[in-house]
């Protein structure tokens, strides 16, 4: 064996279990001849290997890819319709590859699920290996200290035995832990480090369970709420409802609360002029067990009820109307919500008069008004429809009618903001044109042909949208989160070292002095290590003082 | 009200000024750095060469001695020589090569630097006055803010007494080239921010990840550096003959191991932070859209960097990954911090869509 065979060994060993990681063998290249159970151990040791965890990692990160570039039905399942809708070819493809549900698809969930076990079976023996390594002690030195990446050396009169013991005291004053191997002292300080990238890696499981969790039991829903209007958390009352595979609606907490007012601020002046200054909805909430309280919902300050959470989505106007027929009997009265289309919310939206009103036959018939609604009209004759200002500076409203059969019972599903005009007939006006008006607060508008009016009533509502969600986990995916960072912070920013003070007897050509030789290693270079060494070397020093000069003590003996 | 609008639109201008002033001084600057190089290039220095041609040596390491009666008990010296396996390399001399008045353009440079720094951080301040808020409402403002800390970053390395004067050049260079781009394409008026950024989470998450951006760029440029100066001496270690630009330039920079060792601090000190800036937003999602985390295009490539980073972390612990592969993959990393940064406002349809290009 050659002399640096030697050494390399020796190095090795200064720097084995200096960390947790994984041995690597990269020799081994083929599989094992073992039979089954000799294949289940291959498999599992290359799949808690590093190289795996980073390929996996890869992996991972390659995976996320498409479901940013691609619509999600999880994200916006709209946009995923129209994809389809305009991609006949890719789009099955894409439904076959599960390239729509990027995030749930089987393949994702492999790789995830893979590399979560591939952790668990690295985490587990890494912690056995640590505790040993807490129990055992730092290797001793190894035999040329010249070649650690920091090193020093010197000679002193103090005895051997001395300086050690020196040694020994100061490494365990600096709380390095120390002890006495042979001619040298190993000492050894950091471990937190390994304690911080096992909390972290054990934090990554935690913060997967919570999520996991949070996914299997969440619901969300939203609710549409005019002001004066109230929302109980059943499952009948939300407008949309999602939820994960293990919720049930027992689940559901048991609350309520009414929307008092909503209350929206603009810029008035400036540049800035129209830019939401505040949303603000005031509500009134009581829970399951009968407290009644008051609170303010924002924009990024939801409520939280019994572990459910408010949130205010968006909001809008909906302007009082009142609908009456031919005799002039009140068929219906009512805040009708319309849905903003731009930032100064223009609104459109349909006011439809489900039952109650007879045409001037008797005939039950049903009306619909499509609406268009701005809170701050330009005037007669200014342009279109549009809204000059968020705020009810001059609010409007624009109405055509139409009579017939809103087809609202025919089962499928309707869109309560549009009209379905099949059967539909729109009123004329003297020119055969569709009848259309545009109403200031408290205006009438008369349908021709003695067929009734619409009232467009002084009194403007506003109306906000909530999103009423419930995740269990969130509180453990923060604490894993937490621990998460705390644990990197401790495996990336404390050094782990190792420092070995060797003090022996030297021989004739020292003049039989001691010398005393320091060196260090870290995990990972680090620039504080020499440094750590020099502070260490100059306290020992102060204990076992440079000897004078061999032949200058020699001089000084024959005088 | 039109009394304060105005005021308003005055600092706005003010800060359009500001920028316009710290390109100006970026530039000369950027001339400053370019007269240290050619300044520098006069004196041949070939200690990369030397040194990995010269037989392996065991530290000298001198035996302290009192010089006469008096005794100086001071630090035994203590000698660094680079993990088992690594090349011993001096680093190079710098830009300025040793040339005495290469180093005074230097100097000058940084100084400059230093300059164009403050005008454009008054530049981002008077921004902030202007409209009452984080000055981080789009794309514009993410560029200046970025910019800001990234020549920030620089230099509070250089006061802290680290070598990182090599990298003046390239960051000059780039610190202008996306000042230009913020200046002509991205630039928007100051402008309120809508509700939904109404939050002091806006001041914790994007703070954090403006800074994580601008101190990965500084690790990605030391990455890139260490990639050519690691090619440059495996060719000098096997005998071969680099080109001209390879002596001259790369000869002058730091050894491979110490752009490595640098770009390894400064990416892990950052992982940390961008772990916690994901974690903050999502918090903020939270808050703000009722989920902590809906895979929105913004997420999912933030979540891409922070595994790239984390690859990269694992790449160096792993045996036969560490050196160029790591590297590779950090510049892939960065690449991906890039393209959530641009790429995603630009061509994503995203929810964060402030984006205001
Ligand atoms: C699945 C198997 C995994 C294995 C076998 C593994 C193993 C390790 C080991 C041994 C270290 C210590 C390296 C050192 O001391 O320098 C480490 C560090 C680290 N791991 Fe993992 N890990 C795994 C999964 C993950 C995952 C999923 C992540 C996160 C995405 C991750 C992120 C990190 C980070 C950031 C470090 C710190 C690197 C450093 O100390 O320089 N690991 N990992």
């Amino acid at each position: 064996m050659s002399k640096t065979d030697t050494t390399e060994r020796d190095m090795a060993e200064a720097g084995e279990q200096l960390s947790t990681a994984p041995v690597e063998d990269l020799g081994a290249g083929g599989g094992p001849t073992l039979g089954a159970i000799g294949w289940v151990r291959w498999f599992w040791r290359q799949l808690t290997s590093m190289r795996v965890a980073l390929i996996l990692l890869f992996l991972l990160s390659l995976g996320a890819i498409p479901g940013s570039l691609i619509p999600q039905n999880s994200v916006d399942d709209l946009k995923v319709r129209s994809f389809k809708e305009q991609h006949d070819v890719l789009a099955p493809i894409y439904d076959r590859l599960q390239l729509f549900d990027v995030y749930s698809s089987v393949w994702f969930s492999a790789i995830y699920i893979l590399l979560f076990v591939s952790l668990i079976g690295c985490i587990v023996p890494r912690t056995w290996q640590f505790t040993r390594q807490l129990r055992g002690r730092p290797p001793a030195a190894p035999k040329r200290l010249t070649r650690l990446p920091a090193y020093t050396t010197w000679r002193t009169e103090a005895a051997p035995e001395e300086v050690r013991k020196a040694a020994l005291a100061l490494l365990g004053k600096r709380r390095f832990r120390a002890h006495t191997t042979g001619d040298a002292v190993a000492a050894e300080k950091g471990y937190l480090r390994e304690v911080g990238n096992l909390v972290f890696h054990v934090a990554l499981i935690v913060m997967l369970v919570a999520f996991a969790v949070g996914q299997l039991f969440k619901s969300e829903g939203g609710k549409l709420i005019v002001e004066g209007g109230g929302f109980s958390n059943t499952l009948t009352q939300y407008d949309d409802f999602k939820s994960g595979s293990l919720f049930s609606t027992d689940e559901l907490a048991p609350f309520s609360f009414k929307l008092n007012r909503f209350t929206g601020t603009y810029e008035t002046g400036g540049p800035q002029r129209g830019t939401p200054r505040t949303f603000e909805a005031d509500v009134t909430y009581s829970t399951g067990d009968g407290v009644r309280k008051k609170s303010v919902i924002r924009v990024n300050e939801p409520l939280e009820i019994d572990g459910s959470k408010v949130y205010l989505i968006s909001h809008g106007y909906a302007p009082v109307v009142t609908v009456k027929d031919g005799k002039g009997r009140q068929v219906f009265h009512g805040a009708v919500p319309l849905l903003p289309i731009d930032n100064n919310i223009t609104s459109t939206g349909v006011i439809k008069v489900m039952d109650g009103y007879r045409d001037k036959t008797g005939k039950k018939v049903q009306l619909g008004f499509p609406a268009f609604f701005v809170p701050t009209y330009a005037g007669k004759g200014q342009g279109q429809m549009f809204s000059q200002f968020p705020g009810l500076v001059f609010p409007a409203l624009n109405l055509s009618a139409y009579q017939g059969d809103l087809r609202v019972d025919g089962g499928l599903p309707q869109n309560v903001y549009q009209l379905d005009t099949s059967k539909m007939k729109p009123f004329k006006d003297a020119g055969g044109q569709i009848f259309k008006k545009t109403l200031i607060p408290g205006e009438t508008m008369t349908l021709p042909g003695g067929a009734g009016s619409i009232t467009f009533e002084k009194e403007i509502k506003e109306w906000a949208s909530f999103q009423i969600s419930q995740q269990p986990g969130n509180g453990l995916a923060l604490a894993g989160a937490v621990a998460a960072i705390a644990g990197l912070a401790g495996s990336l920013f404390i050094q782990r070292r190792r420092v070995w003070v060797r003090a022996v007897r030297g021989d004739a050509s020292t003049g039989g002095l001691t010398v005393v030789e320091m060196a260090g290693l870290g995990r990972s270079e680090s620039a504080k290590l020499p440094e750590e060494l020099a502070d260490l070397a100059a306290a020992l020093h102060s204990v076992a003082p440079t000897a004078p000069e061999a032949d200058e003590a020699d001089e000084r003996a024959e005088k | 009200m039109n009394l304060a609008a105005a005021t308003n639109e005055s600092l706005a201008e003010m800060s359009n000024v500001l920028v316009y002033s710290s390109m100006a001084v970026y530039t000369l600057a950027f001339l400053a750095h370019i007269a240290e190089w050619v300044l520098g290039s006069r004196s041949k220095v070939g200690r990369t060469a030397a040194a990995l041609t010269a037989p392996a040596q065991a530290p000298a390491v001198r035996v302290r001695q009192r010089d006469g009666g008096t005794a100086v008990l001071d630090k035994p010296k203590v000698v660094t020589r680079s993990a088992a396996g690594a090349r011993d390399v001096p680093d190079g001399p710098g830009a300025a090569g040793g040339d005495e008045k290469g180093d005074l353009y230097g100097r000058i440079a940084v100084s400059l630097t230093t300059l164009a720094f403050l005008v454009e951080a008054a530049g981002v301040v008077a921004r902030a006055l202007s409209v009452q808020r984080a000055p981080w409402g789009n794309m514009y403002e993410f560029s200046l803010t970025f910019s800001t800390v990234a020549v920030g970053a620089y230099l509070a390395f250089l006061l802290a007494g680290k070598n990182v004067r090599w990298m003046g050049l390239l960051l000059v260079t780039t610190v202008l080239l996306d000042l230009g781009i913020a200046t002509t394409w991205l630039y928007t008026d100051s402008d309120q921010l809508v509700p939904a950024l109404h939050s002091y989470w806006l001041w914790i998450h994007v703070s954090t990840a403006i800074f994580c951006g601008a101190v990965f760029y500084l690790g990605a440029v030391a990455t890139l550096l260490y990639l050519f100066r690691d090619a440059y001496e495996n060719k000098l270690a096997q005998g071969g003959t680099p080109g001209g630009f390879a002596r001259s330039v790369l000869e002058r920079l730091p050894a491979a191991a110490t752009l490595d060792k640098f770009a390894y601090r400064v990416n892990a000190a950052v992982f940390p932070l961008w772990t916690f800036t994901i974690i903050a937003g999502a918090i903020w999602a939270g808050d703000a859209w009722g989920r902590y985390w809906g895979w929105d295009a913004k997420e999912v490539w933030s979540f891409i960097t922070w595994v790239a980073y984390a690859a990269y972390l694992h790449a160096r612990a792993t045996a036969g990954w560490k050196g160029r592969k790591a590297a590779y993959v950090a510049l892939i990393a960065f690449a991906c911090w890039l393209f959530n940064y641009y790429g995603v406002n630009i061509f994503v349809n995203s929810l964060h869509s402030y984006a205001g290009v």
